[in-house]
């Protein structure tokens, strides 16, 4: 299988470098979140992708084609990537109508087939209607659709995102988040997002690959990475969070009714309906250990399990519980000695509905 | 009123701005985007032309159009006459003169280019010089526009430098502000009225043009 394989340097004066290693096979796995905090260098890995920047040292191939080699003097330019690129700020061109700019990536073909195949992306981001307007007759969603549509209008074989949602207001974010994956996934791209927000990652990614300190620290399945980090520094990044694929399965009276693994859950009612596919998340924190297993109401998830392992983190304890899948709790040293937390031992989980928080995958 | 010396003043006004539009973008492009550490020194020599005395300016070039000088050698062979005292002479010092007056417009303006925008139009596949007419020149058109207004205003009104390398050779070197100076050494007042009259009226129209054409506050761009 073909692959995109990056090892590049890129040193900033006074500044510190950014190193990255990454190695993702195309074709599975479409969409790849860069996870990080802000200044870890994921737009700088982004730009040398795009040819924009020029890595100090390294070599960028994709799928047997040397995108660039330091050694070997090679720097494709961008054009010559086809890579779509959508900034931050999206950078629609003022002066032209959203159909110029739609068409201005469509290359080698004349006026009418041009026409043909913006109208066609058009359509298909539900667009159509902007076309004679300019950008500055747009609304902030407006401008991320026309903006994916003029991306994905130059036939590009790698998508590069980055805060595709950041500059948008947070309605117009959360409900263009679920239509942002439908177009990812109907696209059939290898698509690079970054992000620093972790709802967003957990909402348009396959795989996480995260970022800190100018290096890749970890690259997995999203729930994966967040559930279980590699190391500290990864842990730090993600936060100490679970991270369980759920189906929504019932709502009602504001609550959902979820299903992770073989245990159903009652969480906070998400909002939009549509797919079932989704993750719950909940904050090791907010999980409860019990010695006997207590009635479950509506508000309270009981689930049983066994201690797996258990490790000192500070004052806390971070035990992590089998309950069919795997579940880690934060509780104080105090309790973890009364409920004698040790691997083996059989408890008794309680989460409250409201802690728990449901990232739908698609609208 | 001369109107030859009309005539030959938009000739050379109006050949001069074409001359600073084929020469000058691409100098001002240079200079709004270049990180050279020759730039300042680029930067100086386009705006010498503000603070130099134009018979300065003259005198140098007179010198270098001299037959025996490289260049005026060099043109001499070309047009079959020498440069000094012709209208290629002068439509040559007067690019030269109004250098800085196209320029600077265009490189400001050229400046103000969003660079994202560039870098979104290498990523959609364009070249330099395709994303050169297709998205920073457009951008940037209120400034060019004022610039070439500007020069062209600039090169009517030019007087030290065409008496020192154009001389008074009606329909070849005599323009109108020459002719307005020759009008005042006859003591030709009313023929010193019109030109001058013209003169003003033009430069008055090239200003407001100018204004009308900048853009007036940042969110317009």
């Amino acid at each position: 299988m073909s692959a995109l394989e990056v090892d590049l340097e890129r040193r900033f004066a006074g500044g510190p470098a950014v190193r990255a290693r990454l190695t993702l096979p195309l074709g599975e796995a479409p969409v790849t979140v860069l996870f990080g905090p802000s200044g870890a260098g994921k737009t700088t890995i982004l730009r040398c992708l795009a040819g924009l920047e020029r890595p100090d040292a390294g070599t960028i191939r994709f799928g047997g084609e040397t995108w660039f080699d330091s050694a070997a003097e090679v720097d494709l330019p961008p054009g010559r990537r086809r890579v779509g690129l959508l900034f931050q700020d999206h950078a629609l061109f003022p002066h032209l109508t959203v159909e110029e700019n739609v068409g201005y990536g469509v290359r080698g073909v004349d006026r009418a087939e041009r026409a043909q195949q913006v109208a066609a992306v058009a359509s298909r981001l539900g667009i159509a209607a902007l076309l004679p307007r300019r950008p500055g007759q747009l609304s902030g969603g407006e401008r991320q659709r026309v903006a994916l549509a003029r991306a994905l209008a130059a036939r590009p074989r790698l998508l590069l995102l980055d805060e595709p949602l950041s500059s948008l207001d947070t309605p117009t974010r959360e409900a263009l988040r679920g239509e942002l994956r439908g177009t990812l996934e109907r696209a059939g791209l290898p698509s690079i997002v970054v992000t620093h927000d972790r709802v967003e990652a957990l909402a348009l990614g396959d795989r996480l690959a995260v970022l800190a300190d100018g290096a890749v620290r970890q690259v997995g399945p999203v729930h994966e990475v967040f559930s279980a980090p590699a190391d500290l520094v990864v842990a730090r990044v993600v936060g100490t969070e679970n991270v369980l694929p759920a189906r929504v399965i019932d709502r009602r009276d504001g609550l959902a009714r979820v299903e992770v693994g073989k245990a159903v859950l009652w969480a906070l009612d998400p909002g939009h309906a549509g797919e079932p596919e989704a993750y719950a998340c909940v904050r090791a924190e907010d999980v409860v250990l019990e010695a006997a297993p207590a009635a479950a109401t509506s508000a309270r998830n009981e689930l049983s399990g066994a201690v797996v392992s258990v490790a000192a983190e500070g004052p806390l304890v971070r035990a992590t519980l089998d309950c069919g899948f795997r579940l880690v709790a934060l509780v104080t040293r105090d309790s973890a000695e009364r409920l004698g937390v040790a691997p083996g031992r059989a408890l008794a989980a309680l989460i409250k509905a409201q802690a728990i928080r449901i990232v739908l995958r698609s609208r | 009123m001369d109107l030859a010396a009309l005539r030959l003043s938009f000739a050379l006004a109006a050949l001069t701005t074409v001359a600073l539009l084929a020469l000058g973008l691409p100098l001002a492009q240079w200079l709004a985007t270049s990180r050279s550490r020759a730039r300042p020194v680029v930067e100086a020599v386009v705006s010498l032309p503000l603070v130099l005395p134009p018979t300065v300016l003259g005198f140098y070039l007179l010198v270098a159009f001299a037959p025996r000088a490289p260049l005026g050698r060099g043109f001499a062979a070309l047009l079959g006459h020498p440069l000094a005292f012709s209208f290629e002479g002068l439509l040559l010092a007067s690019v030269l003169y109004s250098l800085p007056f196209a320029v600077q417009p265009f490189a400001a303006a050229l400046s103000r280019v969003d660079p994202r925008l560039v870098e979104a139009s290498y990523a959609l596949g364009a070249g330099r010089l395709e994303t050169f007419f297709r998205v920073s020149l457009p951008l940037a058109r209120p400034g060019v526009v004022a610039g070439a207004v500007l020069a062209f205003a600039h090169t009517i009104g030019e007087f030290g430098v065409v008496l020192m390398v154009g001389g008074n050779v009606p329909g070849q070197t005599r323009t109108l502000s020459i002719a307005l100076f020759d009008a005042v050494e006859q003591l030709d007042w009313a023929a010193a009225h019109r030109t001058s009259l013209v003169l003003l009226a033009l430069s008055f129209a090239a200003l407001v043009a100018t204004h009308a054409l900048q853009p007036r506050s940042s969110t317009s761009r």
